[in-house]
């Protein structure tokens, strides 16, 4: 974990509620896929815990959706302001257990962190099937970025505005060895069921700290209590105990 | 001793900065970013009888200057903490540390309070007789006067370790609960741990937490709790330990002008977690701002 005072770099809209902020430092050190940076906003007292979309040495990049107030103020940020962030939060997706035919399932705001898994995966050589789901074609983001990564792109819409008609889990080609997904919970739940390999699978909830110390965040798995801002955000599928 | 040291109940302490319980698990978390030994002390993360997986979540909510928490006392239970969470304390912490206790009946504060008095490290029993997120327990042994005397008089009997009592704030007359348990035997008074609260959200139209309500804390009960660090400090001639939304070195000082003696941080742990070095750091130039030559001073009472 890194405690910084990052420079905005940009901090631009993509769609009616998902921003895309590019922040740097120059001690920052490289995220791994699937982190998470906590942000300090000015007038608020928690962090806003937000997944690493992009990440090099020295800068990262966030995409975020705007929900409430916190994230308002966090989009009328502009360059050259400093946020103060807590970073390299979260234990990151484990590119090593993707065997040579990774499939990516990322849904509405959970398709930031795919884009630095499927880079890293494509710099391990592998090739890299992707699917973003959102509801409608107006919601689309970072599908040409996945292009440019040279992934194979499914694109499903709830409403058939654009791409296939119909959910992450209605699209999912037949050939794959591993999955990785982030969304939310119901998707989550749907690839669970319908996935045939392993997987690992990124979650969401509320924090207080966001770094392990204030169980705030905690849920139970088959392999005991996890937190989800330390021990995850992302479980292997193995350990995943769904609640009702 | 140092111009920060304070005795807590007969046990000399660097500085009178302690984080809370709760916000500060058992250490290992705040190692991994700083030396925690400058600290005072901590308080552990409150330990049961049994273990605890705690309330569903969301358990954190906002507010304007803090936040409510429903964690329900998440622990491994007594046992476990000591074949486990200790050992791993011990290695990143060389003081002697706060244990933090709660129970849902006498027997468990009992229980708890002798397995955890036999451990070297442990320098002093803080009771929670007080936390908000527990049903049949906790709180309600904090709101009668006699409930919280007979834990106090029953924890005092199996421990020869300094015995403090954390209050909650959500009595009509916290003075009455202090001086019971003052008169049952306790070594000193903690006070005020989080004051139940809750929130809605407009889309849902449902309580942010599971728990439905939960305890408030950060600097928007700041004033609540030094206006009954104060009140219990005219009326009980044991030590206090002043807590409730401190986040710098002036509140500190603030908190000790007002009667404790030492000093507990807890939601400002969350949202920076080098606050307590930052405020040990700060503490010297804030007293030169203020004439306070010793800590030691601000304790004399007229």
């Amino acid at each position: 974990m890194q405690d910084l005072n990052l420079t905005i770099k940009e901090n631009i809209r993509l769609t009616d509620k998902m921003w895309k902020m590019e922040l740097c430092h120059p001690d920052l050190e490289v995220q791994k896929p699937g982190q998470f940076i906590n942000l300090k906003i000015d007038g608020y007292f928690l962090r806003r815990p937000i997944s690493v979309c992009d990440a090099t040495n020295g800068e990262v990049t966030i995409i975020y959706a705007v929900v409430g107030k916190g994230t308002t103020a966090l989009s009328e940020m502009t360059a050259g302001q400093k946020v103060q962030a807590l970073c390299g939060l979260g234990n990151g997706y484990d590119t090593s257990l993707s065997g040579d035919k990774p499939l990516l399932l990322g849904g509405g705001a959970g398709v930031p962190p795919m884009y630095l898994l499927a880079k890293q995966l494509r710099s391990e050589g592998k090739p890299v099937a992707v699917i973003l789901g959102f509801n409608t074609a107006s919601e689309i983001f970072y599908d040409e970025e996945f292009y440019k990564l040279g992934c194979r792109v499914i694109l499903a819409t709830a409403d058939g505005s654009l791409g296939a008609k119909g959910f992450v889990t209605d699209v999912m080609p037949e050939d794959y060895t591993y999955v990785y997904t982030c969304g939310p919970e119901p998707m989550l739940k749907a690839v669970y069921k319908k996935a045939e390999t392993s997987g690992q699978f990124s979650f969401e909830e509320r924090m207080g700290c966001g770094f392990g110390a204030c169980m705030g965040c905690s849920c139970k798995t088959i392999t005991g209590y996890k937190r989800i801002c330390k021990d995850g955000p992302v479980l292997r599928k193995e350990e995943i105990l769904w609640e009702d | 001793m140092g111009r920060l040291s304070v005795d807590l109940c007969g046990i000399e302490i660097d500085n009178p900065v302690i984080p809370a319980s709760g916000t500060f698990g058992f250490g290992y978390e705040f190692a991994e970013i700083y030396d925690i030994n400058c600290l005072g002390t901590f308080s552990f993360k409150g330990t049961t009888k049994e273990p605890r997986f705690g309330n569903p979540t969301p358990r954190i909510a906002e507010c304007a200057s803090g936040m409510l928490n429903a964690v329900g006392l998440q622990n491994p239970g007594v046992e476990k903490v000591i074949a486990e969470e200790l050992p791993k304390l011990k290695e990143v912490f060389h003081k002697p540390v706060m244990a933090n206790i709660s129970g849902f009946s006498v027997d468990d504060y009992v229980y708890t309070s002798e397995k955890l008095d036999k451990e070297e490290q442990v320098g002093w029993l803080e009771i929670n007789i007080s936390c908000p997120n527990v049903h049949g327990g906790g709180m309600s042994f904090g709101t009668d006067p006699e409930a919280a005397a007979s834990v106090m008089k029953a924890v005092k009997e199996v421990t020869t370790k300094p015995v403090i009592a954390k209050l909650t704030p959500n009595v009509t007359d916290i003075v009455s609960m202090a001086k019971a348990c003052v008169d049952a035997g306790a070594d000193a008074i903690s006070l005020i741990n989080t004051m139940l609260g809750m929130r809605i959200d407009l889309k849902t139209r449902k309580p942010l937490l599971a728990n439905t309500t939960g305890g408030l804390s950060g600097p928007a009960i700041f004033p609540v709790a030094l206006r009954m660090v104060y009140q219990v400090a005219q009326a009980v001639d044991v030590p206090i330990i002043g807590m409730g939304g401190v986040s710098s070195a002036e509140d500190v000082l603030e908190m000790m002008m007002a009667g404790a003696t030492a000093v507990q941080v807890g939601a400002a742990n969350l949202v920076d977690p080098m606050a307590c070095p930052k405020m040990i750091e700060a503490l010297p130039e804030a007293m030169d701002r203020y004439g306070i030559e010793t800590l030691k001073e601000l304790q004399i009472k007229e």
